[in-house]
């Protein structure tokens, strides 16, 4: 079994123990069973990350062998620049998830851990699939254990929020279905990616590819305008499933860009990245504003995440290396930013059972440690110098001035909109006199919180400050890309 | 006529016979709660069946045999193998259900599904158009029966009605329709049919005419829209035990005779039919699933749910010959052929969840009665909800590679109207996964209104793990099922 195998089912299998459990007398078993393999799944990707070779485009820990072979579909795993670092990134997440959960989840803890450490397998399993198939079944399945997250462990308006979010991204993934099947047909039978990349298409067919791919991807990213169920979930999923939405889910969307849409149909893009760059312009700028006037802090923290991911799609279609590394650190930066963020509002509410930003008021005078953590990640996702969330932004930035000034200057006008929101709305939280009861009565984080934004604390400002480990990776896989979008697919 | 070798390629449908004749029989001396002996001997029976169909299966070849009147090939013994299959898992799931009903009381449940089966097993497996009928007529008066079971039951006698007037009514257009190829072509015999109608020397017109008539009779027994309406009143009407009866191996006859009238018999008229059929898809999947979400009852929403998953039965049909050419035939016949076995598979277990959780003197059908399953019993909410995911359509699901395989013969065929109608057919089941949630949603989600657990006996219990267990592990290793459906079409293609 290979390592790639061992990241993707060791949870999976873990979790399907968890299930076998049952009961809620269990439970304190459960937790340590969960946390036990989430920790294990996590040790298995870090040989990935001494053994991978930089400086090649090559698929690496290529694993491949038959599986339904009336329709010559593989079980091809691999892994490049592209796709290594979310790997990883998606273990950490997990065990996060996992310990932010210790005592706030007590009805059904064993399916709730399954479900994180299921979910946590499928992920990796999308980044690492380089068969067409095997990536839309990992794909579609992380919905099923997303949907019971949300539905089972939600807010008060869970149901309505589950179906959304199940019937949004469930639209996008069938019109990529279509496509990939359209695909199939038109390499002569082959559901293997690479394959595809050298596949010749008329533009008519890529323009269609091209649209179907953005459905399923847009949606999930989301880009504006098809983001209004992000809001909506995250009110109402719990907290380790906010986290872990907004950390990895999101960018199942951005990676189908790089992987499926820029390479396959590479006329199309070039042809219509005005598009997306204009969609992204609106997500960084309009969305941003949307944030400032939020009074729910989980939505203000998912209105910023559709901004952010706007940098990430961004970075894509600006088609120059700068932007396209970029995107990609955006996305591993806001992994953990946007983890961190939830995470923070998950503390408060345990213990307040609010998520309104005037229920709260003068919380660093009960709460000075987390208050330092929250401010730390309130920087990071302003996008604050030797902060991950800094790195990023700046790389599609500089990658933007040079494709273009005046589109570099609204991508810019960020920096403004994310500090206001951030930093207002820790000021309305955080500072002041203590406003209230509830915020007097407040305790200090515990070891167990201590931990977990420890751990992601640690995470950030690594990446703030030395991010070449996570662009090295990246650097020649970005080139390739390049090359590939650069040369027409045409005659 | 009647030689060793003939005898030989019934012996299923030999065995079948005389066995209900002995059960019936035996059954006489039985007078246990829940006829243990005469359970018992019918599985035995039904096993056996299963065993020689798929040993037949496997040989791989075709015979024809009583001068050609019967066959027996890859395709007819696998899904006879399948019904057998299907109607001991029903058995397993039903009894206990028929013995509180009081419909066991004498052993005809057990000696009329027996019937039932042989009618399909002759319909599968005839090769001119008497057979066929004969078979066919053999299935559904057995039905009747069955849905009248309790007979001191208004819902299920008025069911029953309906099923009979509006089932003899589709049995008309079938004869009919066969009547008028009969008269066009001069023959009963399928092949000779198909020899008649490619040689081209017979008028369009009155061909088309009596296709009419047969696409409507098979299309009143798949439950395709428009002639779904029997579907929901008698899915709903029946005795629940009787309505997995009646929706579970009956449905792979009805595709076995689809593929013998329509392939075998017509395919020279594929132009013709397939335009019906793509007619039926569309219709059957905008009716059966907007109509499902405003079922608040689960039997007749899985009713609803049947004719949509029906329609993509029939795009599967409806792909085979493009501009003339045969070869997306094999491709879109299997994806016909897999998508209708695997249904059958995941119809049983989400019937079997329904059937379980229904007490003496308490139907569970209404889709609220399911609230809170998952704190009652997460076993078979985990099965239920591997079955609804499944029939949306969700990996690893096998209902997934059911709809791949679909949706692939169809974009295959190239056309605009085939892309279209691969688009139309994943929009409509965007809406299905609306009403499949809501159950997951009410397991799920809602709180229980009862705290019991749900107690199932052990051989119930075991089927149905087994079952839900499939669902999930045909979906993570589809090959081998495709393989089979594949190369049974394609024998059958061939001979």
């Amino acid at each position: 079994m290979g390592l790639l195998s061992l990241a993707i089912w060791t949870p999976i299998v873990f979790g399907a123990v968890l299930l076998a459990l049952g009961r809620d007398e269990q439970a304190r078993a459960v937790r340590w069973i969960a946390l036990v393999g989430s920790i294990v799944s996590f040790l298995v990707t870090l040989p990935l990350y001494s053994r991978f070779q930089t400086g090649t485009a090559q698929m690496q820990f290529v694993e491949k062998a038959p599986w339904i072979e009336t329709f010559n579909i593989n079980y091809h795993l691999g892994l490049d620049g592209l796709s290594f670092w979310f790997v990883p990134l998606t273990a950490f997440i997990t065990v996060i998830v996992v310990i932010s959960a210790w005592e706030a989840i007590t009805e059904r803890v064993n399916q709730y851990m399954a479900a994180f450490l299921i979910l946590s397998g499928l992920m990796i399993g999308v980044f690492c699939a380089l068969d067409a198939i095997l990536f839309y079944v990992f794909f579609e399945a992380t919905l099923i254990p997303m949907y019971l997250i949300i539905g089972v462990w939600g807010g008060p308006n869970k149901i309505y929020a589950a179906f959304k979010f199940f019937l949004y991204t469930l639209l996008g993934s069938l019109l990529m279905l279509v496509a990939l099947i359209y695909l199939y047909g038109a390499s002569g039978g082959s559901f293997d990616i690479a394959t595809w990349h050298q596949l010749p298409l008329p533009m008519t067919a890529q323009t269609l590819l091209f649209f179907g791919f953005l459905a399923a991807f847009a949606v999930k990213v989301p880009m504006w305008p098809v983001h209004t169920w992000l809001p909506d979930v995250h009110v109402e999923a719990p907290t380790g499933g906010s986290a872990v939405l907004a950390a990895i889910m999101l960018k199942l969307g951005a990676y189908g860009f790089v992987r499926f849409s820029m390479p396959i149909a590479p006329d199309a893009s070039r042809e219509w990245a005005w598009f997306m760059i204009a969609l992204s312009i609106i997500a960084i700028i309009y969305v941003g504003l949307v944030a400032l006037v939020q009074r729910d802090m989980k939505k203000l923290v998912a209105y910023s995440s559709v901004a952010h991911m706007g940098f990430v799609t961004l970075g894509f279609f600006i088609f120059n290396p700068l932007g396209v590394s970029g995107g990609l650190v955006q996305m591993i930066s806001h992994g953990f930013v946007s983890a961190a963020m939830f995470l923070c509002i998950g503390v408060l509410y345990d213990r307040v059972h609010s998520r309104e930003i005037a229920s709260y008021g003068g919380v660093v005078n009960t709460m000075p440690n987390f208050a330092a953590f929250a401010l730390l990640f309130a920087m990071a996702n302003s996008g604050l110098p030797a902060t991950a969330g800094f790195v990023g932004e700046w790389m599609v930035i500089l990658g933007t001035v040079k494709a273009n000034f005046w589109l570099g200057l609204a991508a810019a006008s960020a920096l403004i909109w994310a500090p206001a929101y951030n930093l207002w709305m820790y000021k309305r939280v955080y500072l002041g006199p203590v406003s209230n009861d509830n915020v007097r009565q407040l305790t200090d984080i515990n070891s167990r919180e201590y931990l977990m934004l420890g751990l992601l604390a640690l995470a950030v400002l690594y990446m703030g400050i030395h991010p070449k480990p996570f662009t090295d990776v990246m650097d020649a896989s970005v080139a390739n890309l390049l090359k590939h979008v650069a040369a027409s697919k045409l005659n | 006529m009647i030689d060793s070798l003939s005898l030989i390629v019934v012996l299923p449908e030999l065995l079948l016979l005389v066995m209900a004749c002995v059960i019936a029989i035996v059954d006489l001396g039985v007078n246990s709660r829940l006829r243990g002996l005469t359970h018992w001997l019918t599985m035995a029976t039904l096993a056996a069946v299963a065993y020689v169909c798929a040993d037949f299966a496997m040989d791989g070849r075709t015979f024809y045999a009583f001068g050609r009147m019967t066959v027996s090939d890859p395709m007819g013994n696998w899904l006879k193998c399948f019904s057998a299959i299907a109607l001991m898992v029903t058995l397993v799931y039903g009894r206990p259900y028929a013995a509180d009903r009081g419909m066991l009381r004498g052993g005809e449940l057990f000696t009329l599904s027996l019937f039932s089966l042989l009618g399909m097993f002759v319909m599968v497996s005839g090769s001119n158009f008497l057979v066929l009928y004969l078979g066919l007529e053999v299935m559904t008066l057995s039905s009747y029966a069955l849905v009248a079971l309790r007979r001191d039951h208004a819902t299920s006698t008025e069911a029953a009605m309906k099923y009979f007037v509006l089932g003899a009514m589709a049995s008309g257009f079938l004869l009919y329709g066969m009547s008028m190829l009969y008269g066009a072509t001069g023959s009963l015999d399928i092949n000779e049919v198909f020899r008649a109608i490619a040689s081209g020397r017979i008028n369009h017109q009155v061909l088309v005419f009596g296709l009419v008539f047969i696409v409507a009779g098979l299309a009143f027994k798949l439950g395709a829209a428009p002639f779904h309406m029997w579907i929901p009143d008698v899915y709903h009407g029946a005795p629940t035990a009787i309505t997995l009866l009646i929706g579970s191996a009956p449905e792979l006859a009805s595709f076995g005779i689809a593929m013998r009238l329509l392939v075998e018999g017509l395919i020279p008229l594929a132009i013709d039919w397939q335009q019906m059929l793509m007619v039926l898809a569309v219709a059957s999947l905008l009716v059966g699933n907007l109509a499902a979400i405003a079922q608040s009852n689960l039997k007749r929403m899985l009713a609803y749910s049947t004719i949509a998953q029906m329609g993509f039965v029939l795009l599967g049909l409806a792909a085979g010959v493009v501009d003339g050419s045969t070869a997306n035939a094999q491709a879109a016949y299997s994806s016909a052929m897999f998508y209708i076995v695997t249904y059958v598979l995941t119809f049983l277990a989400a019937f079997g969840i329904i059937l379980l959780l229904a007490r003496e003197g308490f139907e569970s059908e209404e889709i609220a009665d399911l609230a809170g399953l998952n704190q009652r019993s997460p076993l078979y909410a985990g099965i239920m909800a591997i079955c609804m995911f499944s029939l949306t359509g969700i990996p690893p699901m096998v209902g997934f590679y059911a709809k791949l395989m679909v949706l692939q013969a169809l974009v295959a065929g190239g056309t605009v109207l085939h892309i279209g109608l691969a688009v139309f057919a994943v929009l409509a089941s965007l809406v299905g996964a609306f009403y499949y949630l809501r159950v997951i949603k009410v397991m799920y989600f809602d709180s229980p209104i009862t705290a019991t657990t749900v107690s199932a006996p052990a051989d119930v219990r075991a089927v149905l793990t087994v079952n839900g267990a499939l669902v999930l592990v045909l979906g993570i290793v589809p090959g081998w099922l495709m393989a089979l459906c594949t190369e049974a079409v394609l024998k059958t293609l061939a001979s």
